[in-house]
Order: C-alpha cells, then structure tokens, then sequence
C-alpha cells in the first residue's frame, strides 16, 4: 500500500503560541500511503501539528512540505491537495448536504460537480438526506458528510482531527469504514485520537507527541494493550482506551 | 492553481443568499431593528417640522449603523459556527474574494434594510426621504459601513466579547463615513442649493475607496493566524 515516495516532510519545526512553545523541532516524514495515527495527551501539539500542515497555521520556525511543495510560499498548491476533518462540522448549518458540497466544488472550481457530489453522498450513505438541512443531522451523519467535503476534490493526504469525538457506537463504526476505504484508495492519512485500541486497529505506523516533541515513532505492530502500555510509558499519562 | 477570483465572489454570494433566504435570521433581525428604533425615535423627537428636518438624517445614520452591526456580527459568526470558515480557508481561493463575497452579502442586506427605511420615515417624519440623492447618499454610505464592518467583524468574531467589542472598534473608524452622509442627507432633504453640499457624496466616493483598498490589503493577516 505504501511506497517509499515521501508526501509530507516536516523539519526542526516549532510553534509557539506567544511565549508559550507547543511544537519543539518536530522532524517527521510519511511516506505516500501510510495510514499514521498521532497519539498523545490534550495540549501535546496534536492539532497544532495538523493544521500546520495544511496551513491554517504558520510555524514559528521549520519547515514543511506536502508533495514536494513548501509552507507558506506554496500553501495554494498545498491546500489543492489536502483534504482535512475536524471534530467540528466545518459545515453551514443553514444549507443542505447538497448545497454545502455545492458551494465547495466552487470553491475548488470542480467540472462535472452534480456528479462528484452524488457519488460522495452515496459512498457515505447520505444520499437520501441529500436535501435535508445540515442542522437537522446527527453528529454522525455530520461527520460523514464532512468526510464527502474532504475528498471533494480528490486529495492525496487526509488529515483527521480528533474524527471520533462525540460519535456513538455505530457511528463510529461507520466512520471506521470510510477510513478504511480511503486508506485502501490509497489516500495518505494523518489522524490524531485518543482512542488508542482504534489507532492500533486502523493505522500502519504510531506517532506518540508529548509535551512538543515525537516522544515515538514507529510502524511496528502494536495490539490495544501493547500501545495502551507504551503510550503511558511515553507521555507518563494514564492510558485512554 | 487559484480558483478565479469571480466564481469564488459569486458562490459566497450564493451561499449567503441561500442561506438567509431560508433562514431570514440576518434581515428580519436588522429590519425589526430599524423599525423599532425609527419609532422609539419618531415618539422622543415629537418636535416640530423644522427641528425634525434636523434631525432627521442623523436619526436615518444612527439607525443604519446600528442595524449593520447586528448583521455584521451575524454574518461572520455564521462563518466560525462550526468552523467552516477554516474549510472555506483550506481551498484555494484567493482571500480579497473571500473578502469581496463577504462584503457584498453584508452589503446587499444592509442596504435593503436602508431602502426600506426611507417610505417608512417619510410617513412617520412627514418628511419626502425618497428622493433619488438621498438613495444614491444612503449606498455610499451603507458601502463604506460594510467596508469596514466587514474586516472589523472578522477580526471581532475570533474574541469572546464579539458583540460588545465590534461597535468599540467600528464606530470610530465609521466617523467620517457617518459625518459626511449626515451632512449631505440633511442638505439634501432641506432642499439645499447643490453646491452646499454636493461635495459630501463625493467625499464618500473618496472614503470608501480607500476603506477598500485597505482592508483589502489587511484582510488576509486578519483571517489567517
């Protein structure tokens, strides 16, 4: 599934909020593929980490590149290539499902959009609520379609904040699915969760943060406890299974 | 690689549209705005005809900037609700067409809620607002309030204290704006000799140019981190 080619290559990069640092030289490279799961603590640097690398964010010092192009000076081009889920909607509430995607594939300039959008809802089983209000959706269906946003315009890398909060059981398994689909269409998928028997079950490689820096990093294969003793043992923190 | 600067303006034009069509919440909110304090006015002002030619424009100004920061703020809260801002954000789309779509939204709703004053202050003032200078005067104006209304509102709305802090940061900046539309209304409704005040339009014109390019400049440091 993997192939050595690297898709985002982070170096000596830091971040600090003010006075406050919250990345401290982070060096890290994923390869075209990979399926990496970012573990560690609240306040560890997860997010931050995202969203400089989609450049919502800029580094303090550092450097990043996805797919041989540099942040900031080629964020365009980044942007282009990158789909990104938070554990917020990042939708409209007042549209429907059908007329946020729409006002995407605008955005992204997309030929042939009536058709991207139908075969998105289907693939994530939102085609019947197509023209249902967003705010008349549940969290899960919300996060579903929010996925459907993010591969609208075909991106190679995947980033997922935190996708499983707030989900129930079977939304959360449905959300598994998609994962796993998109990882087997060969996307390559940076996910950040606290749920570490998930992590140990979806991804192909581990990157524990703690406290600003990659405390692990490995591809080796981990079961639920294996990663739960590891991760307490890394971030000094109690497991969150 | 960008978007085209115009498809982007249209379809966030587009989804403001459909969005307050559906919900009406922006309108009807700075309409019953303006309705309610146009006529808490009409009753405080009961003063005779020369003094409510006056007063009249000023009360006019004062409802319309305080009914555009009710939608300004709506309208950029609409966009950090649930975040979509930051996925509008990761596209790649040039950020003064973000800018641009956002203000003529605002604008579109403010200046229909300026229009729809004026029959209504007629009536109630017994003075002729409609008159096709004063609605040339009342675009200008609403213009150079959504300008600046709408930068400062997308600064205003990543604070806690958004609704209190917009109308501190935006007042100030406004003043000009509201001095020189006060000044040609009121010449205007008084049936003034043109000369008097025709330059107040113009120095409109000038205001909301600079105001534009300005915050056309800045927009981009104040969306971003």
């Amino acid at each position: 599934m993997t192939d050595s080619r690297p898709v985002i290559e982070i170096q000596n990069l830091a971040k600090a909020f003010g006075y406050l640092p919250v990345l401290k030289k982070i060096n890290l490279t994923i390869q075209r593929g990979q399926f990496v799961a970012l573990l560690g603590p609240n306040g560890s640097g997860k997010s931050t980490l995202l969203r400089l690398i989609c450049g919502l964010s800029k580094p303090t010092v550092g450097t990043i590149s996805v797919g041989g192009w540099s942040i900031p000076g080629e964020a365009e081009a980044i942007r282009a290539q990158i789909g990104f889920v938070s554990h917020k909607a990042l939708l409209y509430n007042n549209l429907t499902a059908q007329e946020n995607l729409a006002f995407y594939t605008r955005l992204y300039h997309l030929q042939n959009s009536a058709s991207r959008i139908d075969l998105l809802l289907g693939q994530v089983g939102l085609s019947k609520r197509a023209h249902s209000l967003v705010r008349t959706f549940s969290r899960g269906m919300q996060q579903r379609l929010s996925i459907a946003r993010a591969l609208l315009h075909e991106p190679h890398v995947l980033l997922f904040d935190e996708p499983f909060t707030g989900l129930d059981q079977d939304a959360a398994v449905v959300l598994d699915n998609l994962l796993l689909e998109a990882y087997a269409e060969g996307h390559t998928i940076l996910m950040t969760t606290h749920q570490l028997e998930r992590a140990a079950r979806l991804a192909n490689r581990i990157v524990i943060l703690s406290r600003g820096t990659i405390a692990y990093d490995s591809t080796d294969p981990l079961d639920a406890l294996q990663l739960s003793t590891l991760y307490a043992e890394k971030t000094g923190a109690a497991n969150a299974r | 690689m960008n978007t085209p600067f115009f498809s982007v303006v249209m379809a966030i034009i587009r989804k403001d549209l459909q969005a307050e069509l559906r919900s009406r919440e922006l309108v009807a909110t700075m309409l019953l705005f303006a309705l309610l304090s146009v006529l808490a006015f009409s009753f405080a002002l009961e003063l005779d005809r020369l003094a409510r030619e006056e007063v009249v424009s000023g009360v006019l100004w004062v409802t319309v900037i305080f009914a555009s920061l009710l939608g300004l703020n709506r309208s950029m809260s609409i966009e950090r609700e649930n975040d979509s801002i930051d996925a509008m954000l990761l596209t790649p789309i040039p950020r003064s067409a973000i800018f641009v779509g956002k203000l003529v939204g605002n604008y579109l709703f403010t200046a229909t809620v300026g229009i729809a004053l004026l029959p209504l202050m007629t009536i109630l003032y017994n003075i002729n607002m409609l008159n096709l200078w004063v609605i040339a005067t009342l675009l200008l104006g609403t213009l150079g309030i959504c300008i600046t209304g709408t930068l400062l509102a997308a600064m205003t709305v990543q604070t806690r204290a958004r609704e209190a802090l917009l109308p501190i940061v935006m007042l100030p900046v406004v003043l000009p704006i509201l001095l020189a539309a006060v000044k040609a209304t009121t010449g205007i409704i008084n049936n003034a000799p043109v000369s008097d005040w025709q330059t107040w339009p113009q120095v409109l014109l000038i205001v909301d140019i600079i105001y534009l390019v300005l915050c056309l400049l800045m927009f981009s440091y104040v969306i971003e981190e």
